[in-house]
């Protein structure tokens, strides 16, 4: 059983070091990385994916209930339990849409007689997010941007079940972010959230702030934060619904502004 | 001495793994020559020479198999390295006949994909793949996790045997498990024996008859209605 798992620091780009020595992630958690561009967001998620021992670029480290994790992890699928989406929006492989996810459910999970159920329920969950519907026979190579993250969020979701998932920019990805949002928060796990959105880091139980590749600061949602993220995520659900418009083709004369106004 | 061949398609990496493994055994106390087999062009054995200060040797197959090139030279190869008293020989090969294999009884083989070439390929390398000890994937740092695990499963399922490692060998991430696998390698003995079996014989082709059609050939021929049989004419 997964309990915590630990980020000990290592060094920034420049060799200064992480401004925080240690952070101990509980099941449960919901966490933000925050930070410019370039500042070495993605490099922390990699280093937790890698379960970095002093072997990466940052000098980090990643302890799983307090100690150092079994290679397994590392080697067998199937024992992992961290679920990585990246910020890819383009798959290199050749196989259908439908090979892709037997496969990988084949491979991370011990019951074969699951398969076909984990299959459907993955491109149910995808085709929540995305505009256009994936069809199961469709190559992974013609998916859309789009449509590429919000595979690889219901694979992480559904096929992974990890306890842990760490999720790049899923902001970005041109799905419906409140929907992902909601469906994920179903699932109780340790989220730790790249992002640039005020919603998702307002939502998170603390953010980690990078800056030149190192950690700078811990910052916990405070009072004053939480009564904010009422209003952000107005705003936010408005934006959603322009946005929704303009991707229908609609016209915006009409619009409500009354709830920022 | 302990022996190390290390295959792969070009430019999936070979080179950068190796030269973490050998940054990483140099650190170990260990001394490393190193030699590189290709058909007609490699600056490995300078690149090496030039940033380790090792002993380090390439040879042209030309117009020899390089897999069976590798066979030819490598009695001599193994007595230049011990020659210079390196505990461990690394021998990069372009393993470009896909029907060959570049391994031998009694030395560690590697294999290097890259995770980025399409599930295809682990089915496409054939004896390269199936006959190696070791199978190394590079590039993880461009494909998804989920991209990756897959990559792995369908390497797994045309080897079943082989064991997988994945690095980025850009930044030398999840080197070590290959160093410690070429530690528990037994000293390459005295006598060899390449891995596998070799292919069929020798064609007319092969032997400078240029025209084209099997019914101009004799020996080993094949009409295309035929996907697998040869028969002696
Ligand atoms: N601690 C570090 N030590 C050495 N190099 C680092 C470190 N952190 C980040 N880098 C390097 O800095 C570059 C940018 O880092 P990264 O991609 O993680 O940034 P990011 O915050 O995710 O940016 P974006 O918002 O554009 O996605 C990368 O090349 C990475 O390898
Ligand atoms: N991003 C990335 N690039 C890599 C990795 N491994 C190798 N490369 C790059 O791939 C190219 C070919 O690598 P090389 O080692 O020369 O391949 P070889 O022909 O098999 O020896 C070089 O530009 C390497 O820097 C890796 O793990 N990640
Ligand atoms: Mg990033
Ligand atoms: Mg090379
Ligand atoms: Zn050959």
């Amino acid at each position: 059983m997964i309990e915590s798992i630990s980020l000990l620091g290592g060094h920034g780009r420049g060799g200064e070091p992480d401004l925080v020595s240690r952070i101990d992630f509980q099941m449960g958690d919901v966490v933000s990385i925050v930070g410019p561009t370039g500042s070495g967001k993605t490099t922390l998620i990699n280093d937790m994916e890698l379960f970095a021992d002093g072997n990466t670029p940052t000098g980090r480290r990643v302890l799983v209930n307090g100690v150092r994790p079994p290679a397994e992890f590392r080697n067998n699928p199937a024992a992992n339990p961290i679920a990585l989406i990246t910020q890819h929006t383009s798959f290199l492989s050749d196989l259908p849409v439908r090979e892709f996810l037997k496969t990988h459910a084949r491979i991370r999970s011990a019951d074969p007689s699951r398969i076909a159920d984990t299959v459907s329920r993955t491109l149910a969950f995808a085709n929540e997010l995305t505009g256009e519907p994936i069809v199961l026979e469709s190559r992974m190579t013609e998916l859309s941007g789009g449509q590429s993250r919000a595979l690889l969020i219901a694979d992480a979701t559904i096929v992974c079940d990890t306890p842990i998932v760490l999720l790049d920019e899923v902001e970005n990805a041109g799905i419906h972010r409140s929907r992902a949002l909601e469906l994920l928060r179903e699932h109780r796990k340790v989220f730790i959230f790249v992002t640039h959105d005020p919603r998702i880091a307002l939502l998170s139980d603390y953010r980690i702030v990078m800056k030149q590749g190192a950690i700078t600061q811990l910052l916990h949602t405070d009072e004053q934060e939480r009564r904010c993220s009422v209003t952000v995520g107005r705003v936010d659900d408005m934006m959603s619904t322009l946005r929704e418009r303009i991707r229908l083709g609609q016209r915006l004369q009409d619009f409500e502004m009354g709830a920022v106004a | 001495m302990k022996l190390a061949i290390c295959a792969g398609p070009a430019t999936s990496g070979k080179t950068a793994v190796l030269r973490h493994v050998t940054d990483k055994l140099l650190r170990a106390g260990k001394k490393v020559a190193f030699l590189k087999i290709d058909v007609q062009y490699a600056e490995e054995d300078e690149m090496f020479a030039e940033l380790f200060g090792i002993p380090t040797r390439k040879v042209y197959s030309g117009e020899l198999c390089p897999d069976h090139c590798n066979v030819m030279v490598l009695g001599d190869a193994i007595q230049w390295a011990k020659k210079n008293e390196a505990d461990v020989l690394l021998v990069e090969t372009a393993g470009l006949c896909l029907r060959c294999s570049p391994y031998v009884d009694g030395g560690l083989g590697l294999v290097v994909l890259e995770a980025t070439s399409g599930m295809n390929l682990p089915l496409k390398v054939g004896p390269m793949l199936s006959l190696a000890d070791m199978a190394v994937i590079t590039k993880i740092d461009r494909v998804s996790q989920a991209e990756r695990e897959v990559f792995r499963a369908r390497i797994q399922d045309v080897a079943p045997s082989v064991l997988i490692r994945e690095v980025n060998a850009l930044h030398g991430i999840g080197i070590d498990p290959i160093v410690e696998q070429i530690d528990a390698t037994d000293e390459a003995p005295e006598r060899m024996l390449l891995r596998g079996n070799p292919p069929v014989g020798t064609c007319t082709i092969c032997v400078g008859k240029k025209e084209v059609g099997w019914q101009s050939h004799f020996g080993v021929v094949r009409p295309l209605e035929n996907q697998t049989f040869y028969r002696g004419e």
